[in-house]
């Protein structure tokens, strides 16, 4: 069976006809040509798929993309200003918080979440919070300094 | 994973009519073990009906010696609702270590109990706490609702609505996560209610379990040093590459020790 979609995603209202089984992340990738939000381990728990529906970090490979359906969606690709960065995606350069990059779209959705959550989180707690982010190169120390100073930049600006 | 129809219940009334209008349907609460199921094809229904807009399902109140949660309210919720934190911690540090961030934010505490995973957290709460399952059919007392391995006493066409909890006079729960998945190895919830002692146990067995001997024992003397010298059998305990039959055995002890030690 297939099934039309409304959702916002980035701001933009969007719509398609899909299967009833086509995961949210495949909607984003292969209809919307969002390639950002990466597929990883497709079974819920290296959080490379890691975005936002309705302000809350959510795996979109674990969601179907019809229960997203008139949910507002944001993805990696919505979040810098055009060509300058977000706050939190700077601090991932400035950091070194990346080396392969594949975690890296799912790293910061769920930074961004943990700001929200806690603007000012402690290293422990932002080691906590990446639970379900898995990282292969890092060794999460550089992406903890980015998440902490991303954290503290976003709060000055 | 196999195609299959969707439907979206606007109530539970809804839900179960969807369900039992298809042939092999199951309920869709927040997806995050039936959903994989479904791409490993360990799962293959013909029908989800997604629970998620039968807004009664969800919500946290008291109602007067019990905190009542809606089946469909998520993990993340629970760990943050100042009404968990007030009557039951236990309940809300419980809710807060279930896996990740972004899985306590779409899992569900019905979908949880009705999937009935033997290394599941919630089991542990619903049996230590002698909570009342809620069903659209009748109220199911927590030595009666889980069965064995994934099996519970949830007929197929029945909808969990919510779940009863006493508020216990103390209680805490205590848990040797698997490092990747935060499932329990073994967990041990820990409570005086006005049942007296109960110790539940998560994760080691098929199911969860009451450890007669330590609630009689605490029952005398609620103190860890209670609990010197008792174990439980390691005669049908799981085993797996994480942990054997007698060290899940002996986790169990330490961690009603711990969990009487946190009360």
């Amino acid at each position: 069976m297939s099934v039309n979609v409304s959702m916002t995603v980035n701001g933009k209202p969007v719509s398609a006809e899909v299967e009833d089984e086509m995961l949210l992340v495949n909607f984003l990738r292969d209809h919307l040509r969002l390639t950002g939000t990466h597929v990883g381990c497709d079974t819920s728990q290296c959080g490379a798929c890691t975005i936002h529906v309705d302000g809350v970090a959510v795996k979109s490979c674990t969601m179907l993309a019809v229960q997203a359906e008139g949910s507002n969606v944001a993805t990696i690709e919505g979040v810098s200003d055009g060509e300058t960065l977000h706050p939190m995606q700077q601090a991932f350069k400035d950091n070194h918080g990346l080396q392969c990059g594949f975690c890296t779209p799912g790293m910061v959705m769920s930074a961004l979440d943990i700001v929200k959550n806690n603007p000012s989180p402690t290293e422990q707690e932002v080691r906590e919070a990446l639970e379900g982010n898995l990282c292969r190169c890092t060794g999460y120390t550089n992406i903890v300094r980015s998440i902490i100073a991303g954290a503290k930049e976003m709060e000055a600006s | 994973m196999e195609a299959f129809n969707y439907r979206k219940a606007g109530s539970a009334d809804e839900a179960v009519s969807t369900l039992a209008s298809a042939a092999d349907g199951k309920f869709l609460a927040g997806g995050m073990t039936l959903l994989p199921t479904m791409k490993q094809m360990l799962a293959t229904p013909d029908t989800l009906v997604d629970l998620g807009g039968a807004s009664e399902l969800v919500g946290i109140s008291r109602d007067g010696d019990n905190l009542v949660i809606g089946a469909m309210t998520t993990h993340a919720t629970v760990a943050g609702s100042a009404e968990v934190h007030s009557a039951i911690p236990a309940l809300a540090a419980l809710a807060s270590g279930i896996g990740d961030p972004m899985v306590r934010n779409r899992g569900t505490i019905g979908g949880s109990i009705a999937n009935a995973d033997p290394a599941a957290d919630y089991p542990a709460a619903v049996v230590g706490l002698n909570a009342t399952v809620n069903t659209n059919k009748r109220s199911i007392a927590a030595d009666e609702f889980f069965v064995d391995v994934f099996e519970t006493a949830l007929a197929d066409d029945e909808l969990v609505v919510s779940v009863s909890f006493p508020i216990p006079a103390k209680a805490a729960y205590q848990k040797f996560p698997n490092p990747a998945s935060r499932y329990a190895v073994v967990g041990v919830m820990v409570a005086q209610t006005g049942d007296g002692v109960r110790v539940a146990v998560t994760g080691a067995g098929p199911s969860v379990f009451r450890a007669s001997s330590f609630e009689d024992a605490l029952g005398g003397n609620f103190s860890a040093s209670a609990l010197d010298g008792l174990s439980v059998s390691a005669d049908n305990l799981n085993e797996d590459i994480h942990a054997s039959a007698a060290y899940r055995a002996n986790l169990v002890g330490v961690m009603a020790k711990r969990a009487v030690a946190a009360c």
